[in-house]
């Protein structure tokens, strides 16, 4: 059991796992992600009756957009609603740069999310002047003008019909099986969260944090206020554009109808359960939106099959259920999943001397 | 040579005039505070300093420099820091990053270097980190909260928190509105000290608001006296307590008056 840290350099004190049971512990999670997961899913899948591999796989690609939302809206103060048409922005991006003007994949993939930044980026100068609620209808705006051009930009868009895409090669390595496209997902999704939690202790992620804690005393401190909040769009962007891309290539067809507004209160739904401001937040919250309704509809189809005549109600029923979930942790942990995550950490150390 | 030199400065908010032609001059080194019952317009002149009020006519010097155009978070950058009435720190952070913060403008490293750690952003964070234990976590006496979130903190180590946050600015002058406010008697003998300390190690010019007139009279080198958006009384401390108009016009010509002047 850990007694405590005893540290000799600043720098010791400065890393992000301090103790060497925490390094184990993420050694062993890592190694369950890449040789574990893939090893079993085929069999849960059995068990489940939903094909596991493709859950991860989905978590993954949601985990990266979730932690965009999270670094604008927990971390920086600042609620969006159109990141659900950012996403899209990314995974036209991709698909057209990819499918039509023929770059390879290690180019459209960056490219989508710096294109998304730059979009990000335009309808993120209102929030100079606005926020709250107020920048949550700005933003919305992004939603519906996106989703416009989606619909009716039908010579580089495909229109309503949508775009196929193809599965791409990497460096000559085909990913053209759900496994070979997880552990590219799987690479991104953990570049990602590296990446923002390193943002968050180092110059720019304090003074995002500081933005949205108290601005008026960051100015004073010489945070320029337009400066990093319009970094934060952009590289909020920069995420859900990337997430948009690997969706692009994992869906196989790109059309306006996967990113609506309803995408993008999914994603806010996210990182509110998760947790606003903890980089697990955007993890815990992704794991649980993307595998509840599936879980659901397991004792769904029990049912159904023992009452056929009424499956109807029960379709609802799983709707209802899952709504009411949502409430119901709101309620009860309205820190979200990172902060009951937190207290039990917290119990465990001391236990069994916790009082 | 004055350090930082207000000159004439007047701010009104529609018919109310805040300040009627203020001028102050505050040397180098030196303790200068400013006193004056509620509404003077106190506060008003730091909020002028850092650019959240825009004076109706008047100019800011600092070091010679006009600051009266220059944008808010520029302000910094000069060497001018300085702490708030109410605490305003940044809640949900720890104390250390809330001290790391204040070290902004000191700090080159961009958000790519920062993301993945690497070369600039890694050296200087370890850089600053040990800065901050050594120059001000130190000197403050904050080692036991310095991983707290500021939020959770008692009121008088917030203050002291917020002092601490304008120190890793490395000012070379530090605007102070009432340090004191609301704290019992041995917080406010240890701020005193803090504040002669910073002084006089780092020969930092401070400019004090506070209404516990004990302290400003013990710790100060020249005080000023506002009444009504006007200077009515500038000189050192004893000056300033056998001052008439001051006894009069600030507080009232009684016994009381008297005893609250520090006699």
């Amino acid at each position: 059991m850990p007694t405590g840290l005893f540290h000799s350099t600043y720098k010791d004190d400065e890393k992000i796992f301090q103790a060497i049971w925490l390094k184990c512990w993420m050694g062993g999670l890592l190694l369950f992600l890449f040789v574990g997961l893939p090893f079993i899913a085929p069999a849960l899948s059995g068990i489940f009756g939903f094909s596991v591999q493709h859950m991860a796989n989905m978590i993954g690609i949601y985990i990266i957009g979730a932690h965009g939302l999270n670094l604008l809206t927990g971390f920086t103060g600042q609620i969006s609603l159109g990141h659900g048409a950012f996403m899209g922005v990314g995974a036209y991006t991709s698909a057209i740069l990819f499918m039509k003007a023929g770059w390879p994949f290690w180019l459209s993939l960056p490219a989508a999310g710096l294109v998304t930044a730059g979009v990000g980026m335009i309808f993120g100068v209102p929030s100079l002047r606005l926020r709250g609620l107020y920048l949550a209808i700005a933003t919305m705006a992004a939603q519906f003008i996106i989703g416009y051009a989606m619909r009716n930009w039908t010579s580089l868009t495909g229109g309503s019909g949508g775009l196929n895409v193809d599965r791409p090669s990497f460096l000559g390595f085909a990913l053209d099986t759900d496994l070979h496209y997880y552990y590219l997902i799987l690479v991104l999704a953990i570049v990602s969260t590296v990446f923002l939690k390193n943002l968050l202790r180092t110059r720019t992620g304090r003074a995002m944090v500081a933005v949205r804690d108290r601005y008026l005393s960051a100015e004073i401190m010489g945070v320029n206020l337009f400066k990093y909040r319009l970094l934060a769009f952009g590289i909020s962007s920069f995420y859900v554009g990337v997430a948009g891309g690997l969706f692009a290539h994992y869906n196989l067809v790109v059309s306006d109808e996967h990113f609506t507004m309803w995408l993008s209160i999914q994603y806010l739904a996210m990182v509110i359960i998760g947790g606003l401001g903890h980089v697990l937040g955007g993890i815990f919250g992704t794991i649980f939106m993307v595998l509840l309704p599936e879980v659901l509809r397991i004792p769904t189809q029990i049912l159904s099959n023992i009452y056929p005549n009424i499956f109807a109600i029960f379709g609802t029923l799983r709707e209802l259920v899952f709504g009411l979930v949502i409430i119901l942790f709101l309620i009860f942990e309205p820190d979200g999943l990172a902060a009951r995550w937190h207290t039990i950490r917290a119990y465990w150390k001391l236990w069994p001397f916790s009082y | 040579m004055a350090q930082l030199e207000v000159q004439d400065l007047h701010l009104s908010f529609g018919g109310l005039t805040a300040l009627n032609g203020v001028s102050l001059a505050v040397d180098p080194g030196e303790i200068f505070a400013i006193i004056g019952p509620n509404g003077a317009g106190k506060t008003c002149i730091l909020n002028c300093i850092c650019r959240f009020y825009h004076p109706d006519k008047g100019k800011i010097l600092f070091e010679d420099r006009d600051v009266t155009q220059l944008a808010s978070h520029k302000v910094a950058g000069l060497g001018i820091a300085r702490t708030f009435q109410n605490i305003e720190l940044f809640r949900g952070m720890t104390v250390l990053d809330n001290i790391k913060l204040g070290a902004h403008v000191h700090l080159r490293s961009g958000f790519l270097s920062g993301g993945f750690y690497w070369g600039k952003a890694r050296k200087e964070e370890v850089k600053l980190r040990r800065e901050i234990e050594e120059r001000i976590i130190d000197l403050l006496e904050i080692q036991a909260i310095r991983k707290k979130i500021v939020g959770t903190l008692p009121y008088g180590l917030q203050k002291r928190v917020e002092l601490a946050r304008a120190l890793a600015m490395q000012p070379k002058i530090l605007l102070l509105d009432e340090p004191m406010a609301g704290m019992n008697l041995e917080e406010t003998e240890d701020m005193a000290r803090f504040i002669l300390d910073i002084n006089e190690e780092r020969k930092v010019a401070i400019v004090l608001i506070e209404h516990d007139m004990g302290v400003v009279m013990d710790i100060s080198d020249r005080v000023s006296v506002l009444d009504f958006g006007t200077k009515i009384a500038e000189g050192p401390p004893e000056e300033i307590q056998h001052n008439e108009y001051v006894i009069n016009a600030y507080l009232g010509g009684s016994d009381a008056a008297f005893s609250k002047l520090g006699f």
